[in-house]
Formats: C-alpha cells, structure tokens, sequence
C-alpha cells in the first residue's frame, strides 16, 4: 500500500519532524525540542497535533438510524443532545472492542472519528450493519487538528470567536476565512482543548496561525505519553478485539440505559462482565525503580505467580517517572497493591497506581 | 595514540594507556531521542568485545549499549544515571558511560575513525 500523507505534511517537514509509518501515513513523531520538550509544553502552554489520519465519517440522519447504530455503538442515542459528543466503541459479537470513537450528533446526522487504523474496516462495518438506505461519508478532504494545552482556549479565541465557550465534549458550527469549520472542546491528552475538522486547503493556514499565536506542533511521540499520563487507552495496544470495555475499565463509557437493555452486539459477555464473571481488568501501574515497563511486559504477583500484561508503558515527563498500564487478575487491582515486572529478565518492583497518573483540566 | 575510535553500533572509545573510556556517539543520541533512563555495567565486571554493556532507556524505545573491546570495568558515570539527559546534550564528553582497563589493544584496530564514522552513519542514513 502507498504510503499516505496529510494535507500538513509539507509544513511538519518545513519544521524538522522526524517522520515514522503510523496506519499507512507518514506522521511526525516529533519536531526538532524532542518528545519531553512538546509533551511539557502541552501541559504549560499549548501544543497543536495534525490527527488527520484519523477516520471523519458521516452518517446522514434517517428516522431508522438511531435505532440501527445502537445496535452496533452501546451508545445512548435517545439522550445524546444536538452538538454533543460522546466516547463509545464499536463492539464484535464476544464483547470485545472493534474500536473506540467519538460520536458527535450534529445538525444533520452523526459525526463518528475513528482510529486510522481500522477506519476502512470500521466504515465496512457500519455501512453493512445500517443496510444500504444510509448515506455514510469517510472523508478524504477533511483533516483534524487538535490545538490541546492551558492556552489553547486563548489562542484559538483569537482567531475563532465564540469558541472558548463551549462546554467539555461540546461542539458546534464556525468559519474560518469563510469556511465552514467544525470545532469541539474535546482531545485526547489530559488538558483542555480543541479538535478543529476543516477543508484540507485550509488546514495549513489555520495552523500557521494558531502557531504564531503560541502554539507549538507535537508529534506523536508526546501525543503519547501526554495520553498516557492521562490515563487513556490507545486502539490496538491497551484495547483490542479480545478486551471488552468492562476488562478495560470502560464501564463509564456504557450507559446505564445500555447496560441494563443491552441489544448490541457481544452484550451477553458484557453483561455478564458487569455481574461480576470478570477476569481481569485494565489498571494504572508504576514502577518504582528506573526501568520502563513496555508493551508485552510480564506482571507477577510478589509471591512470583503471573497475573497479568503490560499493554502500554513509558516515562511521563509530568509525572517525572515510569509509568504504565496493563490488565491484572481482579484480585490485584487496588491501588498500592504490590507487583512485579520482568523487564530484560529481572523482576522490578512495582505497584498499582490510580488513574490518571495526571489529572485533568477539563472545563465543564 | 589518544585518537578516539567509533563502532558500527555507534560507541565511541577513546584509549588512554590501558584505560579506555567508552560513551555513545552524538548521532545515537539523537537517534534515540530524549534518553530517561540508564543503566550501566557493574563496576569489576569483565565485559567482552561487541558483549552488552547496559541499556539506555528513550521515551520511544529501549536500547542496548555495547562495549566495542573487551577489558574489565573500572569506573561507571554515575552522573548520566541521575541525569540522563546529559546524554543528549553533551554524549560525546562529559556523558561516558564507563571506563575499562582494556585486554587487549588490538581490538581497536578494527573501529572507525571519525572520518570512517561519518562516512558510515551518512551512508546508514539515506
């Protein structure tokens, strides 16, 4: 497969990113201040991320689709209001998570952001199970950008009226040089912050704007870890197919109409996940030596026994310290609970840790 | 004979008498990015030619740290384990990673100098 790039790829270029593969588009992992230096400006002033390789679909509204997407999304449709976004997941039929997204219901239909990687299939799966009436659009001329940080709100004002008084998970109509835009107060790194959909022929500008206004361009390298401290999962690696939302500590993410009603796909294993036949569930951990716990990573109990895998782990310049997440038989999830990590062959101290390793300034 | 030698996995070694002192080169430390954690060989340990000899942790991956000749240790930078980040801003002087008294001189024959380096990561990198 040909190896895509966003419409802002000259521009991370003219900036010295370095680039890496990222589901078939070439991303920058970061700028020429390194992972630490973005992740840190992020949490102190503001950071701008290019996530356009994610997937935008649209799906025009019908009187029969809120019914046929509940079917696929535990999703509450009946409560979700006009310009409201809501995290949920597509599901298979033995419970586990064929992706996590975002809902947004706009004026017209739904708004659904995907992960790049399993968009094409996502879009498959969704224009299957809605039947051929729908009119469904993955678009190709759109980008995402996310301008996340204390300053993000200041900085995006001033070029964008009107926007720093949307709610947390919270959207609506703009216009930028007299295109249409469409901002929510949404992101995915711990702070408050914007995710801008807009013209690929305007991306460029826009972001040069809101750089010279303050913020700085972040790779994927701190996109990461600033997720990570924040306690949220990353598709194909905390979650997956095998992992159900009640495993991976996503219960809140389910609505307790949805809970109760079920009547999508893989509930019977959900439900009965909630009623307590659960094996293990996703956790905070940090380790306490100088050791960084990745993917794969195995976890003990201290009497040597495995319970369980790490699933994501660096260093968390926030937190200035190791940090990680993983799932753990149920009978060690309590925070403070004592664990071992066999890194390069040797088991590390380590314990279970809250979540978020860093908390949130979201505006409410 | 002070002449400092470079490997293909990119340690740099310089020779005084028998005691060599062994760090990475400015091009790894930019490869690996923001380096947050080391760990170093221990002090008396006896390491061989192209044997491991630590690792150094980035926020992006975790990467082994080779010793290019054989001797035994004698003194490890303690200074890069409580600051790490020393090795991305000064790799090549002040964040050594570890001295050794070397066994045998000859192995130097077969590492770079710094032409030959530069060369080397130029053609490794188009």
């Amino acid at each position: 497969m040909e190896v895509q790039k966003t419409a802002l790829y000259e521009y991370h270029k003219s900036l010295g990113a370095k680039f890496v593969p990222f589901a078939g588009f070439q991303m920058p992992v970061q700028y020429t201040s390194g992972i630490v230096e973005e992740h840190k400006i992020t949490r102190s002033k503001a950071g701008l991320f290019d996530v356009s390789h994610m997937g935008q679909l649209f799906i025009e509204d019908n009187p029969d689709l809120e019914k046929l997407l509940e079917k696929i999304i535990p999703i509450d449709l009946k409560n979700i209001k006009l310009n409201q976004s809501k995290y949920s997941f597509l599901t298979n039929e033995s419970g586990g998570i064929y992706d996590d997204l975002i809902v947004t219901k706009v004026k017209k239909g739904f708004n659904i952001i995907l992960n790049a990687a399993c968009k094409e299939n996502d879009y498959k799966m969704i224009k299957d199970a809605l039947g051929g009436k729908f009119k469904l659009i993955l678009n190709k001329d759109l980008s995402l950008i996310a301008l996340q940080g204390p300053k993000a709100a200041e900085i995006l004002e001033s070029v964008i009226k009107g926007v720093s008084s949307l709610k947390f998970m919270n959207g609506d109509d703009f216009s930028y040089n007299e295109n249409k835009i469409y901002i929510t107060r949404s992101g995915y790194t711990g702070e408050d912050g914007f995710e801008i959909s807009l013209s690929n022929k305007i991306v460029e500008s826009l972001a040069k704007i809101l750089v010279s206004g303050g913020a700085q361009p972040i790779g994927l390298g701190a996109r990461d870890t600033l997720r990570l401290e924040a306690g949220l999962c990353l598709y194909g690696h905390d979650i997956n197919e095998t992992t159900t939302p009640i495993e991976a500590n996503l219960k809140w993410a389910i609505s307790k109409r949805r809970r109760e009603e079920g009547g999508f796909l893989g509930y019977n294993k959900i439900k009965s996940n909630i009623n307590g036949e659960l094996s293990r569930l996703r956790v905070g951990i940090k380790p306490l030596g100088k050791i960084i716990a990745r993917e794969g990573t195995k976890i003990f109990s201290q009497d040597k026994n495995e319970i369980g895998l790490i699933t994501s782990g660096t260093f968390g310049p926030s937190v200035n310290g190791s940090i990680a997440m993983g799932y753990v038989k149920c009978d060690f999830t309590k925070p403070g609970t004592k664990i071992l990590l066999e890194v390069r062959g040797k088991k590390h101290e380590a314990s279970i840790a809250e979540l978020p390793f860093y908390k949130k300034n979201y505006v409410r | 004979m002070n002449e400092v030698k470079f490997s293909k996995e990119h340690e740099w070694i310089k020779l005084d008498g028998d005691t060599a002192t062994i760090g990475i080169t400015k091009h790894a430390a930019e490869m690996l990015g923001d380096i947050v954690f080391v760990e170093l060989p221990e002090n008396g340990s006896s390491v061989e030619k192209n044997g491991n000899a630590g690792v150094v942790e980035s926020t992006k991956a975790a990467s082994d740290i080779y010793t290019p000749v054989s001797g035994q240790i004698t003194e490890c930078n303690q200074s890069i384990v409580d600051d790490p980040s020393k090795i991305n801003s000064d790799p090549e002087n002040q964040a050594w990673f570890f001295k050794l008294n070397i066994k045998d001189k000859s192995e130097m024959n077969s590492l770079m100098n710094k032409e030959e380096y530069d060369k080397f990561t130029k053609e490794n990198d188009s």
